[in-house]
């Protein structure tokens, strides 16, 4: 069978950047580990390329959370200074060896990290900035009153290096081999699961929740990984300097790797290289700025401002942009392999039971104690005149409003209280209605995160997962366009996207919130085509939509909602007949008369 | 009990400042949905102006104290134009970070031009203070707890019952409407960051007679004023009024009874109990977004 090879070909092309890349990252990475041994350095090279090393590693976890996942991290010089004091006091205070220590520092900041994060990032990102900052804050006062156990203010002094790198050079060596291995690794997590959903909950954690992830715990995930990576490169530095101090690891630190990934560019481990060294190379030349206390600093501050206005991608950024003008568009290539709907199973006759469902709002009631029975197979249209609760049914539905009372059962199994991505493991796709694709990655990328939602049939396997994706872009037309970034996408475009993503999860039930808003009239056509097809799968859809002519020729079953209350229910023919239905949508009771 | 007594009178002194420079955040946030990390800076600076204009150029208290916020209405100005405007459109993050890049320009500007040493600056009124009872009144305290007082009433009368007020009021409802309605967002947004500035500034110059006025002054009453806008509830202007007066009680006595290096400590671990427990604070707020 052909299936094995059209999948590799299709994974190959997904990524045509990475071809010559790891071979050219292997040799870079080499030839500076073989430079730290070779040459000889003066003390101060060896001091700055140490400190470019260590800081770049930590700077590194910015990328990660700041640069992937989209939250800020405002104690990295906190974490990293766990990872420096656990590396000092572990050897020169309790005699352990100095890996044993390395690892204890990672897993100290990886539990403060997880701690930090799990308490806050349920809630906005003010509430992390400012926590952090808090963190930041605590820690120091930590270290310098807590003398018997940090020695305070004098810090640590003669912190021992490993055997085999207790020389300059080889330490060096080490931890450029380090940086070189963690590099490689933030490079490629962005390709992972792991690593598209955070970019799918930076882009837009609504779409991402429902998608199937499970946002709370993909941003706890990247906060403590950036925590980590700040507490490996604590200890290293540790080690290389032999000397730690609380003033070394202040909040003032925290800003300067922060300053340091949004000039080199959030987006890449290459950018977050770029910005550690020049920010450690600049201010060595600029020394005399040192001279007048708070200038060096105020000039970072302004230049934070900078970057953030006029050059929001960094410096890499910029360099990546100038390139990707040039690049040639990828040859699509077929996957050969049809999308498989499996429609949820064969189980009951009704997907979806819902009874007595009310949402209110305050003394509002949006919804008030709604009906509706799905049976498996064919459309069903929810509508009803505008304010008549439509939407707030189908975010009630999907996850998004807790229902204030009422159940939800979705093949059998009570899905009320889920959280959104607990009921797309259940079998619920939607889209919305205003789109909500994540906009900077590529249409293939978005529909993947839909593939490999828990408890998809591709399961983990990356090559099924992408001709997964292919086949559901290819359902919906657009497989040509598949390595293109979805910000560019006209409308419709992005809203065939957004079904695929729906679609490429094989859910037993579509919800669909008004997929026919905002196009045009040839686009109506496609998507009432595309309905067409979809449901011919054997896949059960429930679609809310205002065009009367759209939801008469894919509907068979029609629910209608007047304020917050079923009025009308039965199939299209009968119910768009029903005097409620004509009199909510026309204002007027009909003349029975004559 | 005296003493308890004595540290209730300092806390809601030293906790109505932190009230105000919530009460910057807040209005702040409330207009644009993002919360200005400067904000702290402002009550340095005004408190530094002050210590400029009153003790080297050598004003009258009072002349000194308008000049110095009349310069915190232009900064607060200028910010909004430099700092926040021009990213409006862009989502919280780049603006966050926008200000927080703000606040290290602010501080680490002042410590270059004028210095690390910290400055004295002295109360308002000449007499130190009074015994009432058993209980020490410090006159400054007096004067900040009092005109904390004076300035939320006016404020509730300006929001509720002025024009101006409720332009403001609705902008910070829902921007898209208040600007269909004819009322003019961005003027209304400047408003606010100038009035933000000049409050902000009002709890610097009345604190600094209290705390030496130095540069790390800022960061650290804007850290506990956000504890307090977080413990108070967000967005609620009353929350931030008692979480600021909660936090400056709580500290004062975790200050006598418990240590006093780790003073600045409390605040943190309030903060976080509450994101645990009770993350809508006291006034509970609802944190969704629309689908």
């Amino acid at each position: 069978m052909s299936t094995t090879a059209t999948t590799a070909a299709a994974a190959a092309s997904a990524r045509p950047r990475l071809r010559w890349g790891v071979p050219a990252y292997v040799v870079f990475v080499a030839a500076a580990i073989v430079l730290a041994i070779v040459v000889p350095k003066t003390g101060y090279v060896f001091n700055i390329s140490l400190q470019a090393t260590t800081y770049a590693i930590a700077v590194l976890g910015l990328t990660i959370v700041l640069g992937l996942c989209g939250q800020i991290n405002l104690a990295q010089a906190a974490f990293f200074g766990l990872g420096a004091y656990a590396v000092g006091l572990g050897q020169t205070e309790h005699g352990l060896n100095f890996w044993v220590c390395l690892l204890i520092g990672s897993g100290l900041a990886a539990l403060f990290g997880a701690l930090l994060g799990a308490s806050t990032l349920r809630l906005g990102g003010h509430y992390l900035a400012m926590v952090t900052i808090s963190f930041q804050q605590i820690l120091t006062l930590v270290l310098i009153n807590w003398i018997p156990v940090t020695k305070g203010p004098d810090g640590v002094r003669a912190i021992p290096r490993p055997a085999f790198f207790a020389d300059g050079s080889s330490y060096l060596a080490l931890c450029i081999a380090v940086l070189g291995g963690l590099g490689y690794l933030v490079w490629h997590l962005r390709d992972t699961r792991l690593g598209r959903a955070m970019r799918a909950v930076r882009d837009n954690e609504l779409a991402a929740g429902v998608a199937g992830i499970d946002v709370y715990r993909t941003k706890v995930t990247a906060f403590a990984l950036s925590a980590v990576l700040g507490g490996i490169g604590g200890g290293l530095f540790a080690g290389g300097f032999a000397y730690v101090s609380p003033d070394q690891f202040s909040f003032a630190e925290s800003v300067v790797f922060l300053t340091m990934v949004l000039l080199g560019g959030v987006a890449s481990p290459i950018g977050a290289v770029i910005g550690t060294g020049l920010l450690i190379l600049i201010p060595e030349w600029l020394r005399f700025l040192k001279s007048i206390p708070g200038l060096y600093l105020a000039i970072y501050g302004a230049a934070v401002i900078l970057i953030v206005l006029f050059m929001p991608d960094g410096i890499w950024g910029f360099v990546r942009g100038q390139f990707d003008r040039f690049k040639r568009a990828t040859a699509p290539s077929a996957s050969g392999d049809a999308l498989q709907l499996s429609g949820g199973g064969v189980g009951t006759d009704t997907v979806l039971e819902v009874r007595k469902l009310s949402k209110h709002f305050g003394g509002l009631k949006a919804v008030d104690e709604v009906d509706l029975t799905i049976k498996r197979g064919g459309v069903h249209a929810l509508i009803g005149p505008n304010g008549s609760g439509k939407t707030t049914t189908l975010n009630v539905l999907s996850g998004l409003y807790k229902a204030t009372s009422g159940t939800i059962m979705l093949n059998g199994q009570d899905i009320t209280s889920l959280p959104p991505h607990v009921r797309t493991k259940a079998g619920l796709g939607r889209t919305f209605q205003n789109i909500r694709l994540w906009r900077s990655m590529t249409a293939l990328e978005n529909v993947m995160v839909g593939a490999e939602r828990p408890g998809s049939p591709v399961g983990n396997d990356p090559a099924s997962v992408v001709a997964r994706a292919r086949a559901a872009l290819a359902f919906v037309d657009l497989e040509h366009r598949a390595d293109e970034v979805v910000a560019g996408f006209s409308y419709g475009h992005q809203r065939a996207v957004e079904i695929a993503r729906a679609l490429a999860s094989d859910p037993a039930l579509l919800l669909l919130d008004e997929p026919g808003a905002g196009l045009n009239s040839s686009e109506k056509v496609e998507l009432r085509n595309l309905l067409k097809r979809i449901s011919a799968h054997g896949l059960t859809i429930l679609i809310i939509d205002h065009d009367m002519t759209l939801v008469s020729e894919v509907a068979q079953h029609i629910t209608v909602l007047n304020f917050g209350r079923r009025i009308a229910d039965g199939h299209s023919a009968d119910v768009l007949k029903h005097p409620d239905v004509i009199a909510a949508y026309l204002g007027t009771a009909p003349d029975v008369a004559a | 009990m005296d003493l308890a007594l004595q540290l209730l009178f300092t806390g809601i002194g030293i906790g109505s400042v932190y009230a105000l420079v919530a009460l910057g955040f807040v209005l702040i946030f409330r207009a644009t949905n993002v919360v200005n990390f400067a904000q702290g800076e402002f009550s340095m600076l005004a408190a530094f102006l002050m210590v400029v204009f009153s003790v080297k150029v050598g004003l009258p208290y009072w002349l000194a104290f308008i000049v110095a916020l009349m310069g915190m209405a232009l900064l607060g100005a200028v910010f909004n134009l430099a700092v926040y405007y021009p990213l409006r459109h862009r989502t919280y993050l780049p603006v966050i970070i926008s200000t927080i890049g703000a606040s290290i320009f602010l501080a680490n500007t002042t410590l270059a031009i004028h210095g690390p040493e910290p400055e004295v600056l002295s109360g308002w009124f000449d007499t130190p203070g009074f015994l009432l009872g058993p209980v020490y009144l410090d006159s400054q305290y007096l004067l900040i707890i009092a005109v904390t007082a004076i300035l939320v009433a006016l404020q509730y009368w300006f929001f509720e019952h002025t024009l101006l007020g409720k332009k403001l009021q609705a902008t910070s409802q829902d921007k898209e409407m208040a600007s269909l309605l004819g009322i003019p967002v961005a003027t209304m947004i400047m408003v606010t960051f100038v009035y933000s500035a000049v409050i902000g500034g009002i709890a610097g110059i009345l604190v600094a007679p209290v705390l030496f006025v130095s540069i790390g002054m800022g960061a650290a009453i804007a850290l506990k004023a956000f504890a307090a806008t977080i413990i108070g509830g967000f967005g609620d202007v009353t929350g931030a009024i008692i979480g600021g007066l909660a936090l400056g009680v709580i500290e004062t006595f975790g200050a006598a009874y418990i240590s006093v290096p780790y003073k600045d400590g409390f605040a943190f671990l309030v903060l976080i109990a509450f994101l645990i427990f009770r993350p809508q604070g006291i006034f509970g707020e609802r944190v969704a977004e629309k689908a």
